[in-house]
């Protein structure tokens, strides 16, 4: 099965919240919306449910028109960032309620729920009611009853947003394998670019509801077609600076004037937009070949195996990841290099012209 | 501004003060140093916001005293104790500017207008928020309420201390990483104590200068972030901060080495004296552990998958029946799903019953 | 596709355009038939234009000095009831407990009188405020009051207001209540930190939050309230003389006691119209309150 988009366009009171959106997602593949608050994830999602209908565009299942199917006639499943379950019944009967509508016999009910408990490691707590549980419990639940509807399409709106750091480190690391049990279409929507890679499977990157990249994680990941997608897909933020290429060499706005190595040779004349993530930014000195920028340290976090060194930089700010305890005191002054093998280049329109690697 | 103590501060919601199991919050005696960033952290249900409602007031310990510069202000309200805080979600007043929201602390409190008027306009230049000054606050982003929030926590220079229960949960990724160096700079600028509660290690060890874990209850550890990093004094700590945690592997120890599996690892330091019965295990981080092909007297382990974070990779293995994790360098590759585990002897603790023993050189 | 699903739809909802077709529609076109004619004999009809309309609304005529007086009365028992109720109301929300075994017991106490007919809060009034055996008037004279609902136009007045507060604040109390309640927990704390006083509590944090079930409130109090008529005619009759002759109670004397359909199907065509206008504007204004607070 295959849930497609075609040219949908969503508008609420005259407002956009989708732009003009295709996609097609496949069956057992996972796909990943990255994008801030009010990107137009959930929006998307409620398309892809049938729970709205698109003001343009047709919806398309296995390349027959659904627009405006009721969402209970489609194979749907979905989990929200909020925890729901049935609170009076047993996690046993949550996890059962779909079966028991679809009028499944006892036994293989009972197969079903015990397979779907084991995956989500719930089986000791199949006597509990949703309320005795933990926060990542309630939601392991949650994810059960979806599976265990053998729905094609399940959609997970931010379903960890609520949970504990450390719970969401776990769920995290199992879900890949969750997904890959299950052969159905999943949609995952997150805020957070280290949940994306984690996932793996395709990201769909979203702005201000369009869809701006589609493609495979990693390769999204390292190459961004679009100065905003690589600023979505950073964390921490993208570190941006412009240069103008003129005569083999390049001018960084605010002053530092280099040879054009590295990926700059290729460029033609003209003005560009460099984008590096923090962890392209080196903070050393005298390293031949790397161009170097003296910039004012602002503020050092350190996590124990990482250091994040906020840069300030003429009338922008870095951040530099470091790995170990490095402290700088604020209003140090040091100098940040950079490869210019390692940089992504993106001309005045905002598009890549050049990533570091051979991809 | 003030010193903290707290003095075998204990609470429990039942009130039954006689049965210490039943306490959410377990006995501590700890002192905070005027204009310390302190960060408490711990999973759900560790007691932080117990110990953090026990400062603002807002609970009545069970037992135990809380002083600030020594007096003992623990019968007073929360009115009296002279504190800030800042909450989860966005605490707005919907009829006030954001101006007035800024300034309605120190109007309460009968500050001049004169006064008023040049504190709230530096926060809101710390915080840029001097365009909206004069904006209602209801129609603003999540982020730019949450700033007000932030902003009628530090308005006030008197403070004992700024409290934060989780202040960036509402937050997007990306205005994270602004508003928490914001709040780290405005730590620095107005030498405020400010006390941070989360559950987000990110966090906790960013903002923070001391780190306060807290695990069922207890205190287990309270140190720098990278003393909680390098020598966590509890498995717990180990494996709360650092992301992925600790590895953490049952192990036979006897002097300048430990047993794993059958295979033999040196040890930087002699352990004579463990506790008998105790259950033994030492403890190393992703970090500190190299991933080669497998070879004789290397501890085998088997590959499960990689995990590609963009900057850091990490191998996902199983050592026996334990999960392990490795920090592994791009481009990293072993023939077959075996691979041994050399370990950096320098950074290799032991633990009996979870707690960190000191080896002797 | 989207056809059927359309289809089906007004098929469901086929039931309710009946019901409503029968009970609303029906019945005011039939009223709106009668205003406009004139019935010389048991069903002799004649059409009489809107001389009903005309006279009703020109305070000279006999028909239009009682009208206007009716609707006087009713505008002031109105805007008494939502001045005395919409505060006391808030008043009483903000005295209940929040939390705590009393919640259930309080609620319950304050929403009994709500629970009783319409009749026989009329007739329970009746005798409780009679001045020879009433516990309520036989008390107020007691006090040196002179009291009687029955011949006396302030004490009536008096009477009637004081059944309907007891009858309808309740309403507000729990609406009001409701809203209080939704209030999370970090408002209070934050306002207790930034030292505001209670009543700079209940001015920038509760009102504020309140406003929605206020305007609720007040727009159903002000509907009952324009619609009264079972307490002045079960305990006043009306009087004494015309003191509490509201627009129902007129209506109904001139509809079945002086049976002149077409004067009193004109007034109730041109009551309804108020109420819905007046209604109408309320909500506009207060929605536009609204807006104007969050631009």
């Amino acid at each position: 099965m295959s849930v497609s988009l075609d040219h949908v366009v969503r508008a609420v009171d005259g407002v956009p919240t989708i732009r003009d959106v295709s996609l097609t997602l496949d069956r057992g593949t996972l796909s990943v919306l990255l994008g801030p608050t009010l990107s137009g994830k959930t929006s998307l999602m409620r398309l892809l449910a049938g729970l709205d209908k698109p003001t343009t565009g047709r919806v398309l299942v296995d390349g027959k028109d659904v627009t405006g199917i009721d969402v209970r006639q489609r194979s749907v499943a979905m989990v929200y960032q909020q925890f729901i379950n049935y609170p009076s019944l047993t996690v046993y009967e949550n996890i059962a309620s779909p079966l028991r509508v679809q009028g499944r016999p006892k036994a293989e009910i009972e197969k079903r729920v015990g397979e779907a408990a084991q995956l989500l490691k719930l089986e000791p707590y199949l006597n509990r009611t949703p309320l005795q549980l933990s926060g990542g419990q309630q939601q392991r639940t949650a994810i059960a009853r979806a599976l265990v509807k053998g729905a094609d399409l399940v959609l997970l709106d931010e379903p960890l947003a609520n949970l504990d750091y450390k719970l969401r480190e776990e769920l995290r690391a199992e879900l890949p394998r969750i997904f890959e049990a299950s052969g159905a279409i999943f949609v995952y929507a997150t805020t957070e670019p280290s949940e994306a890679l984690l996932l793996g499977g395709n990201t769909v990157c979203m702005w201000e509801g369009q869809v701006l990249q589609v493609g495979d994680t990693a390769r999204v990941y390292r190459r961004p077609d679009t100065l905003r997608v690589a600023q979505v897909f950073s964390d921490p933020p993208l570190n941006v600076v412009g240069i103008e290429k003129q005569n083999g060499s390049v001018q960084y706005a605010g002053g530092v004037k280099a040879p054009a190595s590295g990926l700059y040779a290729a460029l033609g004349d003209g003005a560009y937009r460099v984008g590096f993530r923090a962890h392209q930014l080196e903070v050393a000195n005298g390293i031949a070949g790397r161009h170097a920028f003296s910039a004012t340290v602002t503020v050092t976090e350190i996590t124990g195996s990482e250091s994040f060194v906020h840069l300030h930089r003429g009338d922008s700010n870095w951040v530099a990841v470091l790995h170990g305890v490095h402290e700088f005191p604020p209003g140090h002054v040091l100098d940040a290099v950079l490869d210019p093998d390692n940089v992504f280049v993106f001309d005045a329109a905002g598009r890549l012209v050049a990533a570091p690697g051979a991809m | 501004m003030a010193r903290i103590d707290l003095v075998d501060l204990a609470h429990s919601y039942g009130g039954n003060a006689a049965d210490p199991s039943s306490y959410a919050l377990k006995p501590v005696t700890m002192t905070w140093r005027q204009g310390g960033a302190y960060a408490l952290l711990g999973p759900s249900g560790c007691g932080k916001t117990t110990l953090l409602n026990l400062i603002s007031g807002i609970v009545t310990p069970s037992r135990g005293k809380i002083l600030f510069d020594g007096v003992d202000i623990t019968p007073l309200s929360t009115q009296k104790r002279n504190i800030a805080q800042v909450f989860q979600f966005p605490v707005i007043y919907d009829t006030m500017t954001v101006g007035q929201n800024l300034a309605f602390p120190l109007k309460n409190r009968g500050v001049p207008k004169g006064e008023i008027d040049v504190r709230v306009a530096q926060i809101a230049k710390l915080l840029d928020l001097t365009p909206d000054l004069d904006r209602k606050a209801t129609r603003l982003t999540a982020d730019a309420k949450q700033k007000i929030s932030l902003g009628r926590g530090l308005v006030r220079s008197d403070v004992a201390a700024v409290l934060f229960d989780e202040p960036l949960t509402v937050i997007d990724p990306e205005l994270k990483w602004q508003l928490r160096s914001k709040l780290k700079a405005l730590h620095r600028e107005l030498d405020l104590t400010m006390i941070y509660v989360t559950h987000d290690q990110t966090e906790a060890l960013t903002f923070a200068d001391t780190v306060v874990v807290m695990h069922d209850g207890r205190v287990v550890q309270s140190g720098t972030p990278a003393e909680l990093f390098d020598k966590p004094a509890h498995t717990f700590v180990g494996y709360f901060i650092g992301s992925p945690g600790m590895n953490i592997v049952p192990a036979k120890v006897r002097g300048r080495e430990a047993q794993v599996d059958g295979h033999v690892i040196a040890l930087n330091r002699s352990y004579d004296k463990l506790p008998a019965g105790a259950r033994i295990e030492i403890g190393v981080r992703p970090e500190f552990v190299d991933v080669a092909a497998p070879a004789p007297g290397l501890i085998s382990a088997n590959i499960e998958r990689i995990d590609d974070l963009g900057r850091v990779r990490f191998a996902r293995l199983r050592v026996g029946d334990v999960k392990f994790a490795a920090r592994v360098p791009p481009g990293f590759s072993v023939p077959g799903d075996v691979a041994g585990l050399i370990f950096d002897p320098s950074r290799v603790h032991v633990y009996a019953d979870s707690l960190l023993i000191e080896g002797t050189k | 596709m989207k056809k059927t699903i359309n289809n089906r739809a007004w098929f469901l909802i086929a039931p309710v355009v009946i019901v409503v077709l029968f009970s609303a529609l029906l019945p005011v076109m039939t009223v709106v038939n009668y205003s406009v004619q004139d019935a010389m004999a048991e069903n002799h009809f004649f059409w009489n234009g809107d001389t009903w309309f005309r006279d009703l609304l020109d305070p000279s005529t006999e028909i239009g000095a009682r009208f206007s007086g009716a609707l006087e009365r009713n505008l002031i028992f109105s805007f008494v009831i939502l001045l005395i109720e919409v505060p006391l109301g808030i008043a009483l929300s903000l005295a209940l407990p929040r939390r705590g075994w009393a919640v259930g017991p309080s609620l319950v106490l304050i929403a009994l009188p709500m629970l009783i007919p319409w009749n026989v809060v009329g007739t329970m009034w009746q005798i409780f405020a009679r001045a020879d055996i009433g516990l309520f008037g036989a008390a107020l004279n007691g006090l040196g009051l002179n009291y009687n609902d029955t011949q006396d136009p302030v004490s009536a007045w008096f009477t009637i207001l004081v059944i309907d507060v007891w009858h309808w604040t309740p309403l507000v109390i729990l609406l009001s209540y409701a809203g209080l309640r939704a209030i999370p927990d970090a408002f209070y704390q934050a306002a207790r930190i930034d030292a505001a006083s209670r009543w700079a509590v209940f001015l920038k944090i509760e009102l504020p939050k309140l406003q929605r079930v206020l305007v609720l409130a007040i727009l159903l109090r002000f509907m009952q309230s324009f619609m009264i008529y079972t307490e002045p005619f079960v305990v006043t009759g009306g009087g004494p003389g015309n003191a509490t002759t509201f627009l129902s109670i007129d209506l109904v004397k001139i509809a079945l006691g002086q049976v002149d359909l077409g004067s009193a199907a004109a007034m109730s065509l041109v009551y309804y119209l108020i109420t819905i206008s007046l209604c109408w504007i309320f909500f506009t204004a207060m929605s536009q309150l609204d807006m104007l607070k969050e631009a």
